[in-house]
């Protein structure tokens, strides 16, 4: 006769390390194996898309930067673009090769926090999060000689980019392209054949992919499961026709499997700004016809973009003045994290935290 | 496969990592020995023995710190704003940009010649630092090139209202004005950190052009007349 405990229900969070931010789970036990899941959230939610709707278009691209805040040169890149194609702006080629350069060290830069806090979940204190926070503050210095600022960019505007970069961005990201695949192949050392992290993690939390269709799940999460869907290829936005990557697809399924596409992702990345590098002309980065003010006509518009974590879009609406009518946010963090009842369910509690880390959220996004 | 191998080589990447060169970067201070400290001070090492023994002695013993300042880019975006009062009209355009609507801008019906526009006087210039998010739009504005973004960025305080620039603030402050959006800065191979720009007039685009520069725009670009000045500017 098996033994039976009472079930235990658990708060975990809002104020907890290892949810990532302010996130809430209420997480009844059956001994040491979850059997239900409630997540609570809202406790970051700042009304950003209220607050769009009392700002011009320029000023709503600073909001952008404090949804995912891991990940602000691909928010601005995703509402740039629905700005322009609301108010049928043409961008200019240098700023679109120069806004791909950026997005892409930035897709590079949200992988590195993605692979090492889900290692620190894993209980890899320490070495592996130091390892990939030291070339994230590479990425983030070659931010803050293009536009100043380290997180919270502010860098795209209608029609292109602020500002050309200076000249000596080109030398120092040179530098880090040259220096980032033996980055990579030292994460991979470390963590990719070592087997109390295969043991831990190969066959855990497995969703098969007809449920993350379903549930509308995008990003390395879905690529994951091996569909292959990423916007890039699928809905060429800016110049990504005019390069050649390649999509890392795995079947399994699992936290393991979500962990080797974002590392592969990261060396296609590196391949897409070299190949950016090559084609970038010069000019100017901004048309001179682009008002201070834009007044767009009446109507809407909404382009999904392959951000790190998922498909981030803004849907516009316009009533013709210099604010949007109607600012909505297609966060991915959000969507992805609307299975995680059934990911948890049947999984012991060390398996949570690596669960959720291998989800990849940012509460900034969830809440917004 | 050999169960362990992982494992042995993730470990021969933590050795690797130990033998090499550090990559963490002390501040606000670091520790410095004799030669390290005679070098910060400028001396050389035997003067610095029987010149400041005192110093010598705690560098010998390892308690000698110099400041470090960490290394930042030309076009950081600092705290304190850098702001030309000469420059300023008191047009407010950076009053309208701002998201969060923190600069107050006061003026009266002053100068010698408003009906001409120009100049406001200004009564009052405040920036709220302590709720500026540094998206620096304000100087994006800033027609007239008054408005800078500044290069500090220790500006921790004990009260809320010393995070409020007052024009006394603004006029007095030594000027590093960042290179953000002054892309005439940045041809001058100038720094933030190393010079000071008190002069608004060496801030660029709107000195007193040079006879050069006016031949060149008026003799030999006069079939490119459209070219606007700022664009000349940036090309000097």
């Amino acid at each position: 006769m098996p033994l039976t405990t009472q079930p235990i229900t658990i708060n975990v969070g809002p104020q907890h390390p290892s949810t990532h931010g302010v996130f809430r789970m209420r997480v009844t036990f059956d001994g040491e194996e979850v059997i239900d899941v409630e997540p609570i959230f809202g406790y970051l939610h700042r009304g950003s898309e209220k607050l769009a709707e009392s700002r011009t278009y320029t000023q709503v691209v600073t909001l952008t930067d404090r949804l995912d805040y891991v990940a602000s040169m691909t928010n601005n890149m995703s509402y740039i673009l629905s700005v322009e194609q609301l108010a049928g702006i043409e961008p200019t080629p240098r700023g679109v090769w120069l806004r791909m350069i950026a997005a892409e060290l930035q897709r590079i830069a949200s992988h590195l926090v993605a692979t090492g806090f889900f290692l620190q979940d894993l209980g890899a204190l320490g070495t592996p999060l130091i390892f990939t926070m030291r070339e994230r503050e590479q990425i983030l210095e070659l931010f803050e000689r293009l536009c100043g600022a380290r997180i919270t960019n502010s860098y795209m505007r209608p029609g292109g980019v602020f500002m050309d970069a200076p000249d000596d961005f080109w030398p120092a990201l040179d530098r880090f392209l040259s220096d980032m695949p033996h980055h990579v192949d030292e994460y991979e050392g470390l963590i990719s054949g070592n087997e109390i992290v295969a043991a831990r993690c190969d066959g855990v939390a497995v969703v098969d992919s007809q449920t993350l269709i379903d549930a509308s799940v995008t990003g390395p999460m879905l690529r994951a499961s091996g569909v292959d869907w990423d916007l890039r290829h699928r809905q060429p936005y800016e110049y990504y026709n005019r390069v050649k990557f390649n999509r890392p697809l795995a079947t399994a399924s699992d936290n393991y499997a979500r962990y080797m596409v974002r590392i592969h992702e990261i060396r296609e990345s590196l391949g897409i700004i070299r190949q950016c590098i090559e084609q970038i002309e010069p000019g100017p980065v901004r048309p001179e016809t682009v008002p201070a003010l834009i007044r767009p006509p009446v109507g809407d518009s909404y382009v999904g973009t392959e951000c790190p974590k998922g498909e981030l879009g803004f849907y516009l609406v316009s009533d013709g003045g210099v604010a949007p009518y109607r600012c909505k946010v297609r966060a991915p963090s959000f969507i992805n994290l609307t299975l995680l009842r059934e990911m948890l369910i049947g999984d012991k509690l060390a398996d949570m935290f690596v669960t959720f880390g291998s989800i990849d959220i940012n509460m900034g996004e969830v809440d917004r | 496969m050999v169960y362990g191998v992982g494992l042995a080589r993730g470990m021969g990447v933590t050795l690797k990592t130990l033998i090499g060169p550090a990559f963490t970067v002390q501040y606000p201070d670091r520790r410095v020995g004799l030669i390290g400290a005679a070098r910060a001070y400028g001396i050389s090492t035997p003067g610095l023995i029987f010149k400041r023994p005192i110093k010598a002695m705690r560098a010998v013993l390892g308690l000698e710190r110099i400041d470090v300042r960490p290394a930042q880019a030309a076009r950081f975006r600092g705290n304190e704003f850098t702001w030309y009062e000469d420059r300023c009209t008191g047009c407010a355009s950076c009053a309208k940009y701002c998201p969060l609507g923190i600069i107050k801008i006061v003026t009266l019906p002053g100068g010698t010649n408003v009906q001409e526009g120009e100049s406001y006087a200004l009564d009052t210039f405040e920036i709220d630092t302590g709720r500026c998010m540094f998206c620096a739009l304000c100087v994006e504005a800033c027609p007239y090139d008054a408005l800078h973004m500044g290069s500090n960025f220790e500006r921790a305080n004990y009260q809320r209202m010393g995070l409020v620039l007052s024009k006394r603030d603004l006029v007095n402050q030594p000027k590093h004005p960042s290179t953000w959006y002054r892309p005439q800065m940045e041809l001058l191979d100038y720094s933030p950190f190393a010079d000071e720009l008190d002069d608004f007039k060496q801030a660029g685009r709107h000195e007193t052009p040079s006879v050069e520069r006016l031949t060149r725009r008026w003799v030999e670009d006069r079939r490119t007349s459209e070219v606007n000045e700022a664009d000349e500017a940036v090309e000097d």
